[in-house]
């Protein structure tokens, strides 16, 4: 049965090569958009990590343009933070000025796209790892010395294959030794964290955003489990220093990665759906091809059926053999999308690197499959229940 | 004699009409009852004889044909083919009936297309589910009574006219039917490849095989034992011209008795 399959799509090659391509693109969508989708939020859910999932950012609302006159945020709001006693939940603060600036290297001119200054437990907050060298210490911090760790991205443009570390650049007039660089985290969207200078907070201070308000304080909970509770223990302690009476009116903001995150993720879950649905729509298109040329086959070849018929051919052979020519279209078909969705994958789509789900290919297939079986039974009940002299007659 | 048999076709007040109320057509009657009631037509087909059904168009002598071999059901009537009453048999009944007792040969050859010769001759044993080793054995055994033992890998469109009414021969004799049902089979052939085939038909008669030819040419009429011809539905006249136990008419002419 199966060799006739084979002998009548071989009968028609153009047309069941272009049926075939109608399920092959089908599939290979449905699996190709399905990774494309999986790959963004598994990229979002890497920056999640990437970014520490206990890290709190406490920025000052001022920002916001609001009629009163907010009180920024200062070194001396991080030391409450860090040394209040009962706030078991607060693991580490590091306050954070960022700026910008042009990195000078021999000839070689850069500007970084941030350069922060900030504490030594910024690093372990943020997640970020040293590749070379080291990062600053808290002694830094104390004697403001002019060091820095570069970002990837920076380090590369300034130095190219050269080792930065123990190198000294220039910021803005001020000279810096790089003391370490960064490992590279990835682009996670629109900025690239490894593009960053991050030197002592007092240097900075002293060489250009001068001793008054701090941008950020970074606040370390203790664990994943405690941020709510270190959110609260913020804002009780900042609403003190601040001399807010009225929890409503605060003029600060905490803001919880996580939460952040967690939006955007399911901003990309929905991505997701949609792309599927797309995908499943062209899958569905491919499927009534298969409809439309097992119609046309069983039309073409009435007369045949009659012969087979007069031959003493079963219902059920004829149903089959029909059954297993638009089964066989929507296999290879399917096949054929399977390898072209994982061989597609391998390219990264408009930044983002796909991910294929191993559910959306099986899936895929079995319902490529399935609508072959489906979409092929109208067209070959149709043969099957010819009547022979009508099926003969047929010209 | 063998008169003791049962007839292989036995066919009792059948009639086929297309059509309705005012607009029918009867396309097999038999004779007409003085109020304009069709009778239907009673027919019996002796085993081993070789009958020639003759008529011109719209006589009605397709629609027998096609009753004859179970592909249309008649309006009206019985027939009993072998012994079974096909009337009461069901799609799937029918079908084993086409393939079991039934050898088709269609004017037109009616080949599966993109076929070698042998795969068509397999193909109604295998639709019997016979053995693929036993099915090929049986088919080249077919092909080679009909002479085409050499062109068995050919397709219908590598093969003359003649050849490809041999190889529908081959395949109508594959299963051993009790029955062999010709359809004009020289209709679309030359004179030559005409006598191959009629002489292929009447060996298989000679042999004890029943045959029922449809034609409007006398020389095939010639070939048979027994001739009726149809007019308007009814049949009009029924000439035996051999006895239905001996050899076909033509054969017996030529001194070659079985």
């Amino acid at each position: 049965m199966l060799r006739f399959a084979v002998a009548g799509l071989a009968a028609n090659k153009v047309r069941s090569a272009l049926t075939m391509l109608g399920v092959l693109i089908g599939v290979a969508s449905v699996i190709l958009l399905l990774a494309v989708g999986n790959g963004s939020s598994v990229a979002v859910k890497d920056s999640i990590t990437s970014l520490g999932t206990n890290a709190l950012t406490v920025s000052s609302a001022s920002s916001r343009g609001s009629a009163t006159a907010a009180k920024k945020l200062t070194v001396e709001d991080a030391k409450a933070l860090a040394t209040a006693a009962d706030a078991p939940s607060i693991k580490s603060v590091a306050p954070v000025v960022t700026t910008s600036g042009t990195a000078l290297y021999g000839n070689v001119s850069y500007q970084p796209g941030q350069i922060v200054g900030t504490y030594p437990a910024y690093f372990e907050t943020a997640n970020l790892k040293v590749d070379k060298g080291d990062y600053f210490s808290a002694d830094d911090v104390l004697n403001s010395r002019k060091v820095a760790v570069l970002g990837s991205t920076t380090a590369t443009e300034l130095f190219a294959t050269e080792d930065p570390v123990g190198k000294r650049i220039t910021i803005g007039g001020t000279p810096f030794t790089v003391v370490g660089v960064l490992r590279t985290k990835g682009s996670t969207g629109f900025n690239d964290p490894d593009d960053v200078v991050i030197a002592p907070l007092p240097t900075v201070q002293n060489a250009f955003t001068g001793f008054g308000s701090v941008n950020q304080i970074l606040v370390q909970a203790s664990s994943a489990e405690s941020t709510t509770e270190a959110q609260a223990d913020i804002t009780r302690i900042l609403m003190g220093t601040h001399a807010v009476k009225d929890a409503t009116k605060v003029d600060f903001r905490i803001s919880n990665q996580t939460s952040l995150l967690s939006a955007r993720e399911s901003t990309t879950r929905t991505f997701t759906v949609l792309l599927g649905a797309v995908a499943a729509i062209s899958l569905l298109v491919g499927g009534i091809g298969i409809t439309n040329i097992m119609l046309v086959t069983v039309t073409e070849r009435t007369k045949e059926i009659g012969i087979r018929k007069a031959l003493g051919a079963p219902r059920a052979v004829i149903l089959g053999q029909f059954l297993a020519e638009s089964t066989l279209l929507s296999v290879i078909g399917a096949g054929l999308g399977v390898l072209a969705g994982i061989v597609g994958s391998h390219f990264s789509v408009v930044g983002i690197k796909p991910v294929v789900i191993p559910e959306s290919v099986l899936g895929a297939f079995g319902i490529a499959v399935a609508i072959g079986l489906f979409f092929g039974s109208y067209p070959a009940n149709r043969a099957a229940a010819l009547r022979p002299i009508d099926a003969l007659r047929h010209e | 004699m063998r008169t003791a048999k049962p007839p292989v076709i036995q066919i009792r007040r059948v009639t086929k009409s297309y059509g309705h109320g005012d607009a029918v057509v009867h396309a097999l009657r038999g004779p007409v009852t003085g109020g304009g009631e069709p009778l239907g037509v009673d027919l019996d087909v002796a085993e081993g004889d070789y009958v020639a059904v003759m008529g011109s168009s719209g006589s009605g002598k397709s629609t027998l044909m096609n009753i004859l071999g179970c592909l249309d059901v008649p309006t009206s009537g019985r027939y009993l083919l072998d012994g079974t009453d096909v009337g009461h048999l069901d799609e799937g009944q029918l079908a084993l009936v086409r393939n079991r007792k039934i050898g088709f040969v269609f004017q037109s050859f009616n080949l599966v297309p993109r076929t070698t010769a042998l795969a068509q001759v397999e193909l109604p044993l295998a639709y019997a589910g016979v053995r693929s080793a036993e099915r090929r054995r049986r088919a080249m055994a077919a092909l080679g009574l009909v002479g085409l033992a050499d062109r068995a890998g050919h397709k219908p469109n590598q093969l003359s006219g003649g050849q490809q009414q041999r190889v529908a021969v081959a395949r109508a004799l594959v299963t051993a039917p009790a029955m062999l049902l010709a359809d004009e089979p020289t209709g679309n052939l030359d004179i030559r490849s005409t006598e191959e085939v009629l002489g292929i038909i009447d060996g298989l008669n000679a042999r004890g095989r029943t045959v029922v030819v449809i034609t409007h040419e006398d020389e095939v009429a010639l070939h048979a034992k027994r001739v009726l011809r149809l007019v308007d539905g009814a049949i009009v006249s029924d000439v035996r011209q051999a006895p239905v136990d001996g050899p076909p008419p033509a054969l017996a002419a030529a001194g070659v008795v079985a």
